[in-house]
């Protein structure tokens, strides 16, 4: 019973697949998927600025919307309507075919990355053999919307926006990538479902064996999460926007429809992002404790994914927003760094997973995070602390 | 304490982890009124626009300006419109035929209920006065300027009950004043009022 | 692509500046100030290498971060500010030309709206010049609901002031809702003291219009007991935070000698190491009677002014404490003091105030009449604004916005 429940989505798409002729069903298959992905996240992504706006103001000590609907629960539909509405302004001195087709190019290749998520068990659209690689691939895809709106909107600020948003998400793109690459190393596959079986089962039959449990995966988790926010424009690394410098940066000349969409392709990253790093160090679909195993998988998912949009919620309300160069220095300087004495640590604990006296886990455990801890504070202490900087007391006159 | 890098962000996420709980039960953090479903009491000193006080039952007749125009004068933006009563001699009558506020321009600084003599003129605290009619409905004549000493008393009890205690032994010292010029027999006129300085 | 960088960079943002100034500007300073009468083009510093094009921006007038109608003209290099050129008098409303016109009394509603975040302070330093100017003088107890009240104003102010420039860095508002949150609670007493929540037209000649409801304060000494959690949250929240850190020390330094010499007054001169406070230096009002400190910062830069608002709040607690404590019975007017028909002697005045924001001035010519001969004020946030470029070149347009948010302007105020 549970089993059917587990596997419903995947039963029921095969048996819609196979009531039509057989030639169809080649098409048809991925047409389902791709039906179901956007269906799916789309929904995922009305309730999520709806959240968003009632957490940041409960975070901010306002109510947050609450007129449309009980508890403002229509809000987001009020949204869509508003913006599809909207009239579709294009500056007379845009790019109009480049300005066109910047949110589209926005959207499509972070839907195209959702393909080879694995959401539940066997619940993914392409079990892709290098489907991280071609997630990083697609994903990277965004830059380039990034910087042809800002380029065709023919407005000094987009270009800021566009010049801040193309080096950000570059820049970011290294530890991202390289922080997964630790995962690579010790699973041994760039396909995400066998990424996810390697993270299955439990040490001592109740701490799941999930990456992040490791030092080494506490501390990719920790930089893949902040590289995922830089990838993903979200405060603190919302430069490319920086709504209080450069008023919208690249967004600036977008209203309507177009403006929505840019919108929309910016949550959609933040999912699939979020559902990449849950499935990298979370465990993807997997129970954190063996007794609640029987709960659908796809629920586990839908839990850690809500999780983490309010972790970024949560950040989004508290942090206040860094400066192009320390962007640069962050990720140049300490993520770059940090990330590759990462990968030995991985590479170590993958070396010491023979040993077998007692303790030896505990070791392996102190060892690794003692090597990312020292790194951690020498670098920060190299980087961030000068002469002047820092908490200071002051002196009073009488 | 030693500053640990990472430790103060930490500190802030804590801290609006705080608030964001405490906005549940806390009514000190969420402080927002829901304004048309709820509304706060009016204070008692809160101000908004002008009003004229009238006693007894008639707006007309018991309405206490004289026209004396000295809030026209001292009205700091210039927004009020006064015009005399006259008789049919031509004679000006101490009452006004116009009062006009325009509330467009009224920056309800109160200048005129200091500066007036006869406790005339006196601060409404109507506030919800949004019109789709700028020219017509934002000025207000002496019809709708015209308010009963009741609903003053209302408004602003502890200024009222002064005012009235006021005004009740000026009436009495006048009463007086006339019962011992009636017992002298002279018949001199009473002076105007409003040509007093105070 | 047809849209080269060049082409990028608008017309005619500069243009109808007198200098001369064309739209088009290359490394060179020939596009700035050619023509120009006066030599308001520093040189550009010497960065050792190329210079690319320069990109004017105008800021504003309605940017989210001007804090009003305010206009930065500046040149980027990359991101990098070279030039830059504030543009005022947006919000020009002819308040000294008005005050000129009507009565001394019908220009204290008026200055309510110069800094519209403090209207007491400023009715405050406009009752002064005029007590000064003919010699009235103030009850004991007008004089410590003129603390109280000026000190209220001067924790809203702050509280604002940090919300805002905290929120010019990014924080999504939070730090502004908190601050504003607080104001909120100050604002209701105002509100049940003189009948207005930020327009309080509250101060008279030789007094204050009205005496304190009843309840008002309990409700005052509440809020003040209250405030310093307040602070304690903001502080935790930023105080340490390593992005405020790494965005606020450091930038927009502003040294002393500097301060001294453009005439910066207020927190802003006291950050940058110069221990001056009109509370102390002319003790005006009863501020002798008070126990408090003046807290200096040490590096001038943005954080420092962050910290010493915060601590002056701190500081102006205490103050709040010890009046709320003292406050004696009596009258709150002036008996000489009269509304209508107010002549004083002919002469002059100048009357001036630890406002919030810096030395608020209200200089008065009296000919004897019933209006002012000539009025003047002195705007703390102008003055504090001329240093921006000083505070602002080689730095970013990030910087930029928050330089200015710490600058602490209202423009109300600067155009007047």
């Amino acid at each position: 019973m549970m089993e059917t429940l587990d596997q419903l989505f995947v039963l029921l798409k095969r048996w819609v697949v196979g009531e039509f002729p057989a030639a169809w069903r080649l098409w048809l298959s991925p047409l389902i998927d791709a039906g179901a992905i956007i269906g799916v996240f789309a929904g995922l992504f009305a309730v999520t600025t709806l959240l968003e706006r009632k957490g940041l103001g409960r975070l901010q000590n306002r109510m947050g919307p609450n007129r449309v609907g009980p508890f403002g629960v229509l809000q987001p539909l009020a949204d869509g309507l508003k913006m599809l509405t909207k009239e579709d302004i294009v500056p007379r001195a845009a790019d109009r075919v480049v300005h066109f087709l910047a949110p589209i190019a926005m959207v499509t290749p972070i839907l195209l990355a959702y393909a080879v998520l694995p959401f539940g068990r066997n619940l993914v659209a392409v079990d892709f053999d290098a489907g991280l690689l071609f997630f990083f691939a697609v994903g990277a895809g965004t830059e380039l919307a990034v910087f042809m709106a800002g380029w065709s909107s023919r407005n000094k600020y987009s270009l800021l926006g566009a010049m801040r948003g193309i080096a950000q998400m570059i820049s970011y793109e290294v530890p991202l990538v390289l922080s997964a690459v630790a995962v690579v190393l010790v699973a041994g596959s760039l396909s995400l479902p066998s990424i996810v079986d390697s993270q299955a089962g439990y040490h001592w039959g109740w701490l799941a064996r999930w990456h992040v449990f490791t030092p080494w995966g506490l501390a990719g988790f920790i930089l893949f999460l902040i590289a995922a926010t830089a990838e993903s424009n979200r405060s603190p690394f919302d430069l490319p926007e920086g709504e209080s410098e450069i008023i919208a940066g690249h967004l600036i000349e977008y209203s309507g429809f177009k403006y929505a969409l840019f919108f929309l392709g910016e949550y959609l990253g933040l999912f699939a992002v979020s559902a990449l790093g849950i499935t990298l160090f979370l465990g993807g679909w997997q129970a954190p404790v063996p007794f609640l195993a029987w709960v659908p998988s796809y629920l586990w998912f839908g839990a850690k994914l809500l999780g983490c949009i309010a972790l970024f919620i949560w950040l989004r309300g508290t942090m206040p927003r860094l400066r192009t160069d320390q962007l640069m220095n962050f990720a140049w300087k300490f993520m770059l760094p940090l990330v590759l004495v990462n990968l030995v640590v991985a590479a170590l604990w993958h070396g010491t997973a023979a040993w077998g006296f007692f303790g030896a886990g505990a070791t392996r455990w102190l060892l690794g995070g003692a090597v990312l801890w020292l790194t951690y504070s020498a670098l920060s202490h190299a980087l961030f602390t000068a002469p002047g900087r820092g908490p200071r007391t002051y002196r009073y006159a009488d | 304490m030693k500053h640990t890098p990472g430790w103060g962000l930490l500190k802030g996420l804590f801290e609006t982890a705080r608030n964001f709980v405490g906005s549940y039960y806390q009514p000190g953090r969420l402080t927002t009124i829901e304004y048309p479903d709820e509304r706060l009491p009016v204070q008692e000193n809160f101000r908004n626009f002008p009003m004229l006080i009238y006693d007894g039952a008639d707006p007309e007749r018991g309405l206490r300006c004289v026209g004396c125009k000295i809030c026209e004068k001292e009205c700091p933006p210039q927004c009020i419109y006064i015009v005399l009563e006259r008789d049919r001699s031509g004679k000006v009558q101490k009452r006004p035929r116009l009062f006009d506020i325009d509330v467009s321009v009224c920056m309800s600084c109160q200048i005129c209920v200091e500066v007036c003599p006869f406790d005339a003129i006196k601060m409404n605290t109507e506030y919800e006065l949004s019109t789709g009619d700028r020219f017509g409905a934002l000025l207000l004549r002496k019809a709708e300027l015209a308010k009963p000493n009741e609903y003053y008393r209302r408004l602003h009890p502890t200024e009222a009950a002064e005012v009235d205690a006021r005004l009740a032994a000026a009436a009495q010292a006048k009463a007086a004043a006339q019962a011992k010029e009636q017992a002298k027999l002279t018949a001199k006129p009473a002076k105007p009022a409003w040509s007093t300085q105070p | 692509m047809r849209a080269q960088a060049g082409d990028l960079e608008m017309r005619g943002a500069f243009a109808a500046e007198p200098h001369g100034g064309g739209g088009r500007s290359a490394g060179s300073d020939a596009g700035w100030g050619a023509g120009a009468g006066h030599e308001w083009v520093r040189p550009a510093e010497p960065v050792g290498r190329l210079e690319g094009e320069w990109l004017e921006v105008a800021m504003g007038p309605h940017h989210p971060s001007t804090h009003g109608v305010f206009r930065m003209n500046v040149a980027l290099e990359g991101e990098r500010i070279r030039k830059l050129k504030p543009v005022f008098g947006y919000l020009h409303r002819n308040h000294e030309k008005i005050a000129e016109g009507t009565t001394y009394l019908g220009s204290m509603p008026y200055t309510d709206r110069l800094d519209y975040f403090c209207s007491l302070t400023n009715n405050w330093a406009y009752a002064l010049a005029v007590e000064t100017l003919a010699g009235l003088g103030v009850p004991e107890r007008a004089e410590y609901l003129r603390v109280i009240t000026g000190e209220l104003t001067r924790l809203l102010n702050h509280a604002c002031l940090v919300g805002f420039l905290l929120h010019d860095m990014g924080t999504m508002g939070t730090p502004l809702m908190y601050a504003f949150r607080e104001r909120e609670k100050i604002l209701d007493l105002f509100e049940a003291l003189t009948g207005a929540r930020m327009m309080c037209n509250y101060l008279r000649f030789g007094g204050c219009r009205v005496d304190v409801p009843a309840g008002w304060l309990a409700g005052a000494q509440r809020v003040v007991d209250e405030f310093p959690r307040f602070l304690d949250e903001f502080e935790n929240l930023l105080t340490t935070n390593e992005i405020v850190l790494a965005r606020s020390q450091g930038v927009g330094v502003l040294s002393g000698a500097l301060a001294v010499n453009a005439g910066i007054t207020g927190p802003m001169l006291r950050a940058s190491g110069v221990n001056y406070d009109l509370r102390k230096v002319d003790r005006y009002g009863i501020y002798d009677r008070f126990n408090f400190r003046v807290p200096l910062g040490e590096h001038g830069d943005v954080y420092d002014r962050y910290m010493v608002r915060i601590l002056e709040m701190r500081e102006s607690v205490k103050i709040l404490a010890q009046a709320l404590k003292d406050l004696p019975p009596g009258p709150i007017l002036d008996p000489k003091s009269k509304l209508r028909g107010f002549r004083p002697r002919a002469g002059e005045a100048y009357g001036r105030i630890e406002a919030p924001k810096g030395e608020l001035g209200f200089y008065l010519i009296s000919d004897g009449s019933v209006r002012p001969y000539r009025y003047r004020v002195r705007p703390p946030s102008l003055i504090n604004l001329t240093v921006l470029e000083e505070l602002c070149l080689g730095h970013t347009v990030a910087d930029a916005v928050i330089v200015l948010g710490s600058v602490d302007i209202v423009l109300g105020e600067v155009d007047r």
